[in-house]
């Protein structure tokens, strides 16, 4: 096994994008709303279209806002539906995404003749070739360090949301634990769901153009799931879930390198790797996390103390 | 890098964009060509089985299932491919690659379960980390398959992903069957499955296996799903299975109806979307099938006969302005009741000041003008010239009327408030049609009248109004 | 009849058990975490008797519910119907569950959700017939809402659905009945046509267990009434076993509760 620059970059970008990721993640898995991001991540495809068939470019800029606001709109329509029309919001979830995406492949379908506009490069992602693409260099010491375009992005949004979680912290911990509470308080909860799904966006939008989007959907539910096995203090779980993500991201690496010589193939995806590494942490949690694992919780549903060894608290 | 489904489902069609000639058209609607023909009636058959196992679905609310399950099947289809492959076929065996996707696709079902059931994680993110880790996988796989040296997995995905347009007799076949699996199941298992959505605890209680049926209708989900992702691809095949069935819940309020309408849906659907793709080559016919679904469920979101938001907005619109004229009513006639009693006469359709109306119940100025106009088109108002009113003949009546009704109503719930809190929740047009006539007879003839009771509790008199209500 | 009592965690032994009660449970714990929620619960039912379960929230009230009925796993101990096991005579077993458990959305007729009750005598496959049909009216009948047979339930006042509910364990035809707080938010009429019925199974020599929470009704509505809080505080017939020093003990110090109870069995009549 051969380790390159290029192999940390690209564990710094898996990184970026598991923290960026576990910030607004938390939050989606505490409201019950995983399945968001992976929502998002399918339905921006008439975003991009449509902003390609305006600008008639591939500036990733003009593509950006296009997506994000597509992405919005989703979390906006099954929003509309699941009120409007007392629809499960899991269906309406699913019928806006599908509806959207179906658009997006016809969108592509009529620009494709005018350029290459791959649908399938937004859901795999090609995070191997992110250091191809340098967007700043500096002389550190004797050595030139050459910082891939990915590692600004996924730097940026990841700062974005620790801004955003750090100003709102209370607010979003309130309206995700109970909206009506939140309302009473004077916190709008409709505007902090919003200014959480801007987030979901626009993390989905940035890390899926650099890293495809199954890593995304992978990083936003996975590693908040596993560090909600592991905490009960939401501080504590947002912490947990990025140092989770970034782990699985440097592992996924590492095991995209390591396991097919070892078993007769020549190489695989990273980004794939990294979403089955998020996998597998997870499955430890679930299995052993010390309070609620599964061991955990099979062990002390034998082994009750019982609450009556002392006096009663009456007598 | 990968070859995307996608972009294999796009580049299907690339020819120019003509119109079809009429001749076409006419070809294409009666399913005259043989290849068609085949498109036509795969989408329609794979619509009306997904239209039905997605109604179990929808009010299971495990609709996303379908989503984490379509996911978890790509990483089946690799292993398939592998083992065909080291057993030295091609490996490119459509049914071994189905059986393959099948499996891991129920097993991400079974895991989305088992995690459910077993930590504190919920459906939502136990869905989330399937679809996302089982997707991850299956890039993985596929990708090791895809640089093995041999080559011969070339292609591997867009032999399985969407490929509505070439179709060929075995994907109808299969469709067929599976097709014919689902509508088994549903009539066999109809009352096992409801009582599954309906109420599990209670299908406990009685000794239903509620996790083997579970196990039933999510395999049934997965036949459904693998079948559908060579017909409509991997996205599209959740939109199928949800959409039907959403749009279907619109029209109706009894199982059975939304089972076959939900069916019917679907199949139009795949009907409609097919046809369509078959006459404008440049459009897919995955996307235009879901999208027709998509225009069934926005119609039926406004215009479903029972769910409706136009039929329950106007409902409630309707209600309101029921409420408002019976209260305009009630109060003009209290005050001209109030007014004859000072001068010992029995109430007669006097003017009265608009002033008092005001002030007999704190309206706003604008609200009750707005009632007044309403009443005035319904001719129940005579005259009406910014300072004073008179109600006309019918409309005198109608305030008679309603406040006979709203007084025996008052007087039935002081004297009989035990059995009235069971009524009070219908929507009470009249005494009448809530209490039956005997009980209405029993009522008049207790008050000891046939005209209107006086009101059973004090009617604030007008001065007592604070002054600040009158602007 | 006999009047148990616990002063600590040690339980009477369990040949104490008498073979043909209706339900007879030894030494039930049920946990969640390492939170016990229910502690050693040893109760023999006499028959026909018609028994409130009474106890401050989270209790374990509805818990011993469903440990009973196998819908939630059990650390240890063993619940016997009839002196069989519950796997062995779910035909004689109704279940009421609560009212907040299912969709009252869903797109079925009242009619539909009774029926329900008879998917057991009906069996894998078939369909429901006439006769289940008549069978289902007639409960419906039994607690006054036959009229609104084919009424969807979303269109039914919470009320006529707690009715619903009950005429779907009626449908079941059993002898042992467990109902989940029957008596929650629902109308005066309601609660009134509830008390009769539980009135009428009890003449008919069938045993009901009521999840309750109404302490000033407790001495009105049962003969037979179990204080529960995580373990039996204490179990017996109403006059020997509602009593002050007991309700103490089972709500432990909340003084306001104290005060209801006060209230409550000032009500009482002694006969």
């Amino acid at each position: 096994m051969t380790w390159f620059v290029d192999d940390t970059w690209i564990v710094i970008i898996g990184a970026l994008t598991a923290i960026a990721c576990a910030l607004p993640g938390c939050f989606l898995v505490l409201r019950q709303m995983s399945m968001m991001g992976d929502a998002i991540s399918h339905a921006v495809l008439p975003g991009l279209a449509i902003a390609f068939l305006v600008t008639g470019e591939r500036a990733s800029f003009t593509m950006f806002i296009g997506a994000a606001v597509v992405g919005v709109l989703t979390a906006v329509f099954t929003q509309w539906i699941s009120s409007l029309g007392k629809v499960d919001r899991g269906a309406s979830m699913g019928i806006v995404f599908t509806t959207l995406f179906a658009l997006g492949l016809l969108l592509i379908v009529q620009a494709a003749d005018h350029v290459d506009l791959d649908p399938g490069c937004v859901l795999y992602g090609a995070i191997e070739m992110t250091t191809l693409d340098v967007a700043w260099e500096f002389q550190l010491g004797e050595t030139w360090i050459e910082v891939p375009r990915a590692a600004m992005v996924l730097g940026s949004v990841a700062l974005f949301n620790l801004i955003i979680v750090v100003a709102f912290f209370k607010e979003l911990k309130i309206s995700a634990f109970d909206p009506e509470l939140a309302t009473t308080q004077g916190i709008n909860a409709n505007f902090m769901h919003y200014l959480l799904m801007t987030q979901v966006a626009v993390t989905t939008v940035a890390a899926f153009e650099v890293v495809g989007s199954i890593i995304v959907i992978a990083m936003l539910v996975t590693p908040a799931a596993t560090a909600h096995l592991l905490t009960d203090r939401l501080g504590l779980m947002l912490l947990l879930s990025a140092i989770i993500g970034a782990l699985a991201a440097g592992l996924g690496h590492l095991l995209a390198i390591v396991i097919p010589p070892l078993i007769g193939f020549d190489g695989t995806t990273t980004s794939g790797m990294m979403a089955v590494t998020t996998g597998l942490l997870f499955v430890l949690a679930w299995l052993f996390a010390p309070r609620y694992g599964w061991i955990s919780r099979l062990v002390s549903r034998k082994d009750v103390k019982s609450p009556f060894s002392g006096p009663l608290p009456s007598d | 890098m990968i070859p995307p489904p996608l972009a294999a489902l796009t580049s299907l069609h690339d020819t120019g964009a003509d119109w079809p000639s009429l001749d076409v058209v006419w070809r294409v609607l009666t399913l005259q060509d043989y290849n068609t023909r085949l498109v036509v009636m795969s989408t329609m058959i794979l619509g009306l089985a997904s239209g039905l196992v997605g109604c179990f679905l929808l009010l299971r609310k495990r609709s996303l299932m379908g989503d984490a399950l379509s996911h978890a099947t790509l990483p089946g289809i690799g292993l398939a491919f592998i083992v065909m492959a080291s057993m030295g076929g091609t490996g490119k065996h459509l049914v071994g690659l189905l059986v393959g996707a099948t499996v891991t696709g129920v097993i991400g079902v079974i895991m989305v379960l088992v995690v459910r059931n077993t930590s504190r994680i919920k459906d939502d993110a136990a869905m989330g980390i399937v679809l996302s880790v089982f997707f991850g996988l299956g890039m993985v796989v596929l990708s090791m398959v895809l640089s093995m040296p041999s080559g011969h997995a070339a292609g591997l995905e867009s032999f399985i992903y969407g490929k509505t347009a070439s179709m060929i007799m075995q994907d109808f076949l299969l469709l067929s069957g599976v097709a014919a699996i689902a509508l088994l199941c549903s009539l066999l298992l109809l009352k096992e499955f409801t009582l599954l959505c309906f109420d599990e605890g209670f299908g406990r209680s009685q000794g239903w296996p509620i996790h083997g049926l579970d196990i039933i209708l999510l395999g049934l989900v997965a036949l459904v799903t693998v079948v559908g992702l060579q017909a409509v691809g991997l996205i599209l095949i959740i939109a199928f299975l949800i959409t039907p069935a959403a749009a279907a819940r619109f029209w109706t309020n009894d199982l059975r109806n939304m089972l076959i309408l939900s069916a019917l849906i679907g199949g139009v659907s795949g009907w409609c979307g097919a046809s369509i793709s078959a006459l404008l080559p440049r459009l897919p016919a995955g996307a235009v099938i879901v999208l027709v679904a998509a225009a069934f469920f926005v119609f039926s979101l406004f215009f479903g006969k029972t769910r409706g938001v136009v039929r329950t907005r106007l409902a409630m619109y309707r209600l309101k302005r029921k409420v408002g004229r019976q209260h305009l009513l009630r109060a003009v006639y209290e005050i001209q009741e109030a007014a004859c009693a000072e001068t010992g006469k029995p109430p007669a359709n006097i003017a009265i000041p608009f002033r008092d109306l005001l002030l007999h119940r704190s309206w706003s100025p604008a609200h009750v003008r707005q009632d007044l106009r309403r009443a005035k088109n319904e001719d129940h108002i005579d005259q009406f010239d910014g300072q004073s009113l008179r109600l006309s003949e019918s409309g005198f009546g109608e305030a008679a009327r309603i406040t006979r009704n709203h007084r025996l109503w008052e007087i039935f719930l002081i004297t009989h408030a035990d059995i009235a809190a069971s009524h009070v929740d219908r929507d009470a047009d009249s005494v009448e049609h809530v209490l039956s006539p005997d009980m209405v007879r029993e009522l008049e003839q207790r008050l000891d009248l046939d005209s209107i009771p006086e009101s059973p509790h004090y009617i604030s008199p007008q001065k007592d109004r604070p002054h600040d209500m009158v602007r | 009849m006999k009047t148990k009592s616990y002063n600590s965690a040690k339980t009477l032994p369990a040949d104490d058990h008498s073979p043909q009660a209706p339900l007879s449970i030894h030494d039930l714990t049920v946990a969640y975490h390492r939170k016990p929620v229910l502690w050693d619960i040893d109760l023999d039912i006499p028959e026909g008797k018609l028994v409130g379960i009474v106890g401050p929230n989270g209790a374990g009230k509805s818990t011993l519910i469903k440990a009973c009925l196998d819908l939630i796993p059990t650390a240890s101990g063993l619940v016997q119907v009839y002196g069989q096991p519950y796997k062995k005579q779910r035909a004689m077993v109704g279940y009421v569950p609560q009212r907040e458990s299912v969709d009252w959305d869903f797109p079925v007729s009242a009619l539909d959700v009774v029926t329900m009750g008879l998917y057991r005598d009906i069996g894998w496959f078939k369909t429901v017939r006439k006769k289940h049909k008549e069978i289902a009216r007639s409960a419906l009948d039994r607690v006054g809402i036959a009229h609104l047979a084919d009424r969807q339930i979303s269109q039914l006042s919470g009320g006529q659905q707690q009715r619903v509910f009950l005429a779907r364990a009626l449908a079941q035809d059993a002898t042992l009945y467990f109902m989940d707080e029957p008596f929650a938010a629902v109308d005066a009429a309601t609660e009134r046509a509830i008390v009769t019925l539980l009135k009428d199974l009890k003449n008919q020599g069938k045993t009901t267990l009521v999840v309750h929470h109404d302490l000033a009704t407790v001495s009105q509505y049962f003969d037979w009434v179990i204080l529960l809080n995580m373990r039996v505080v204490a179990a017996g017939p109403t006059e020997e076993v509602f009593t002050a020093e007991n309700l103490h003990r089972t709500y432990g110090g909340k003084l306001t509760l104290l005060a209801e109870a006060g209230h409550a069995l000032s009500q009482i009549k002694r006969p």
